[in-house]
């Protein structure tokens, strides 16, 4: 009751002004209302500012002084080192890329009459956790082409345009003509024209034979022409077939490549038939035939997407899978207000759609697209989960950020020192954002 | 008007330019409708396909798994099985771990409704010297990362007991959400029409009935956007229970990740354990849209 009329009071007065109070409340009330968020937040997040920039300065145990030593740790430090220079990387390539692929899809959904369904698509990953996009991602990445999905479409698209070669682990036989040179394989004597030439080779799995491959046929003499067979010299059961000479249910190696070389330099090449049959021309007479070793490399088996030097970009690609929906939504609220009038202008002014983007709708969207990429970078910044959980343990290291380099020092290596000093860092690195946050609202409060 | 002030000047301006633009005209041109369709489509299955692997992969048995891709399932759909997600639910450490997730999530996110909409309402009406820099004192806050606060935490839990409880993560994302709580409520809750709560001054409300009466059925939409954000947090969080919780008070997000280091053996466990940790922030998601996207723009710079 007092309050109240307190209340009415009080509140005439202050009308007038700008600052609103229905009520003039006594502080007490205030501050009651005030006072569980304050002693969290003190307790929670004010305290542990101050612990951190005190303990920073602690040796490890934690009881003598050590000035600057945690700091220069900082720049010293390998582990440290690596984490700040993948850091860097991850806070110029992350955000960027994010808010490009956000304004293009943003963009180019406004053409689409499913651009809805689209959006939903892209955002959807902010919802999930960064553990369950690392288990995601760490699927993907699988080296195997036959389980990861990125290395099966990449190796899908090599073999379509490189040729595979078809004889891993091909390897000369007992008594064989052939001997091995620089990987491949090349023949003890050299060859002449009408004398058909035997090129076996035996150890390559049935299952591995080229598809196309046929019965292996001795070759016919040719005058003028060296002519020849490579195949497989191989019948199943012991001492069935004889040996460096065709015997039938052998099969030819259907594209074997030979090369006729005459004093280290090749002469003539021909590629082998799918009977294993091959014809060189007149000029490989005396030439030594070499089957080079392009065919026997092993099949193409991907790339090595958590391998060292690949491992930081791929957990960048997961996080752009993450946040690209984030930045394309904000980008899309941003679009929506845009003054219409203002392209349809340069519309009829005759430029074109690329000409609107470049010199209308991206300087307009400018403001949008800082306040998109300073959240990434902010964001970025703490990235530790999907460093965690993405890479196999052998690249753990060569992937490391500072978030993840201060969980270990201070949870793993029991180093808090350090650890609290990389904690400092990380704050100073936000307190820019920080003042221009405090600056842009205080503009606002002060309406 | 100003338009049609500028426009000559302008035309002009572009008919200077148009020969040297043809290439770029060219292009654009053709970035017509099928090609944007297409690329669009082709983003969309890049988008999709990742959480189709992780599905697939989780209906799939583990010897299926250490010999073929999960696509292979086109083909041959019979090698779908839930057998690992019964394995899975029958397993007393996974499902544990998923009850403490709700145990932590839901008193998080309603702490931090509750102590934040307190503060956001003090912030937004009453008088009291320093307001607006208290205010901007824990805008400031928005920003610090949670890493600066692991280890003085953990050694303050430590000494009080709280460490590897489920109270002291509770607490923790509470004191790491109010920021943004704040921030958020104290800015809506200051929109609200002057008048209404005028009037319910007048009429005798003090000044907990006017927060519960008028302030809080009037703060619906914000307050919405803000449990749902906390929720998805702290429900996806696993750095903070990584560092606080023990064996027994692990969320579902620390039980697989310890699965993580040996992974290879154990997708019949990551897989399906993953997918049942996104149902409910899909659901969630999906199920708040609206909310969940203005409570996004709200806190950009969180």
């Amino acid at each position: 009751m007092t309050s109240a009329t307190a209340a009415g009071a009080s509140a005439a007065p202050a009308a007038p002004k700008s600052r609103k109070s229905v009520t003039g409340t006594r502080k007490t009330v205030a501050a009651l209302f005030l006072l569980p968020a304050l002693v969290l937040l003190g307790a929670l997040v004010v305290y542990p500012i101050g612990y951190s920039v005190v303990r920073s300065f602690g040796d490890a145990s934690g009881d003598g002084f050590a000035g600057f030593d945690n700091y220069k740790a900082l720049f010293t430090d390998d582990g440290i080192r690596t984490a700040l220079k993948n850091n860097i990387i991850w806070v110029v390539f992350a955000p960027t890329v994010s808010t490009a692929l956000g304004l293009v899809f943003a963009v180019l959904t406004e053409r689409v009459r499913w651009g809805t369904a689209f959006k939903l698509v892209v955002f959807m990953p902010m919802a999930i956790s960064m553990l369950a996009a690392g288990i995601i991602f760490r699927l993907v990445y699988d080296q195997d082409p036959d389980k990861g999905v990125a290395n099966a479409v990449w190796v899908g698209i090599h073999d379509t345009f490189a040729q595979s070669s078809a004889f891993p682990k091909a390897h000369p036989g007992r008594e064989s003509p052939l001997t091995a040179q620089g990987g491949g394989f090349i023949t003890r004597t050299a060859v002449h024209t009408g004398r058909p030439v035997a090129l076996p080779l035996v150890g390559v799995a049935p299952d591995q034979m080229p598809s196309g491959a046929k019965k292996a046929v001795q070759a016919e003499p040719e005058p003028g022409r060296i002519t020849g067979t490579t195949w497989q010299d191989f019948t199943r059961g012991k001492g069935v077939g004889r040996l460096g000479a065709v015997d039938p249910s052998e099969l030819g190696y259907a594209g074997m490549r030979i090369e006729a070389v005459k004093d280290g330099r090749v002469v003539a090449s021909a590629e082998a038939a799918a009977d294993g049959t091959f014809t060189l021309p007149a000029r490989a007479d005396g030439a030594r035939l070499r089957l080079p070793a392009g065919n026997f490399k092993e099949p193409y088996n991907g790339v090595d997407w958590l391998g060292p030097s690949l491992v930081t970009p791929a957990i960048i690609g997961a996080y752009v899978w993450m946040w690209a929906g984030f930045a394309m939504v904000l980008i899309a609220a941003g679009l929506a207000g845009l003054p219409r009038e203002l392209l349809e202008a340069a519309r009829v002014d005759g430029a074109n759609e690329w000409q609107v983007f470049r010199r209308v709708t991206v300087p307009l969207l400018a403001p949008v697209l800082a306040v998109v990429t300073v959240t990434l970078m902010i964001n970025v910044l703490k990235i530790f989960d999907l460093v965690f959980i993405i890479p196999p343990g052998s690249s753990q290291d060569d992937a490391n950020v500072l978030a993840l380099e201060l969980y270990r020092k201070g949870f793993s290596e029991d180093r808090p020192g350090i650890a609290s000093a990389i904690a400092v860092f990380l704050l100073l690195l936000v307190i820019p954002v920080m003042a221009f946050n405090i600056r842009r609202l205080r503009r606002e409060v002060r309406r | 008007m100003t338009t049609q002030v500028r426009t000559p000047p302008k035309a002009a301006h572009v008919t200077v330019v148009r020969p040297r633009r043809s290439l770029a005209a060219r292009l654009a041109e053709g970035v017509g409708g099928g090609l944007v369709r297409m690329f669009l489509i082709v983003v969309g299955l890049f988008w999709l396909v990742p959480t189709i692997g992780l599905l697939l992969s989780s209906l799939r048995s583990p010897s299926d798994m250490s010999t073929s891709g999960w696509w292979t399932v086109f083909g041959k759909p019979s090698q779908l099985t839930v057998e690992s997600y019964q394995k899975l639910l029958e397993n007393g450490d996974i499902t544990n771990s998923l009850l403490n997730t709700v145990l932590i999530t839901v008193p998080a996110t309603v702490l931090v409704v509750v102590i934040g909409s307190l503060a956001g309402y003090a912030f937004a009406w009453m008088e009291f010297p320093g307001r607006d820099w208290w205010f901007l004192a824990v805008v400031g806050l928005l920003v610090v990362p949670v890493q600066v606060a692991l280890i003085p935490i953990a050694e303050l839990f430590g000494r009080i007991g709280l460490f590897g409880t489920v109270f002291g993560v509770i607490l923790f994302h509470t004191g790491f959400g109010l920021p943004f709580a704040v921030f958020l409520l104290r800015n809506f809750f200051a929109e609200l029409p002057r008048e209404l709560l005028e009037a319910a001054r007048l009429d005798g409300a003090g000044e907990l009935r006017l927060f519960a009466r008028v302030v809080l059925p009037l703060g619906g939409p914000a307050i919405a956007s803000l449990g749902i954000f906390q929720f998805l947090w702290v429900w996806n969080d696993m750095l903070v229970a990584l560092v606080f919780t023990k064996s027994g008070t692990q969320p579902i997000t620390v039980a697989l990740q310890t699965q993580v280091r040996q992974f290879g053996n154990n997708i019949d466990v990551l897989a399906p354990g993953a997918f049942i940790s996104m149902v409910v922030p899909l659901a969630v998601f999906f199920a708040f849209q609206r909310q969940f996207v203005s409570g996004v723009m709200a806190g950009a710079v969180k």
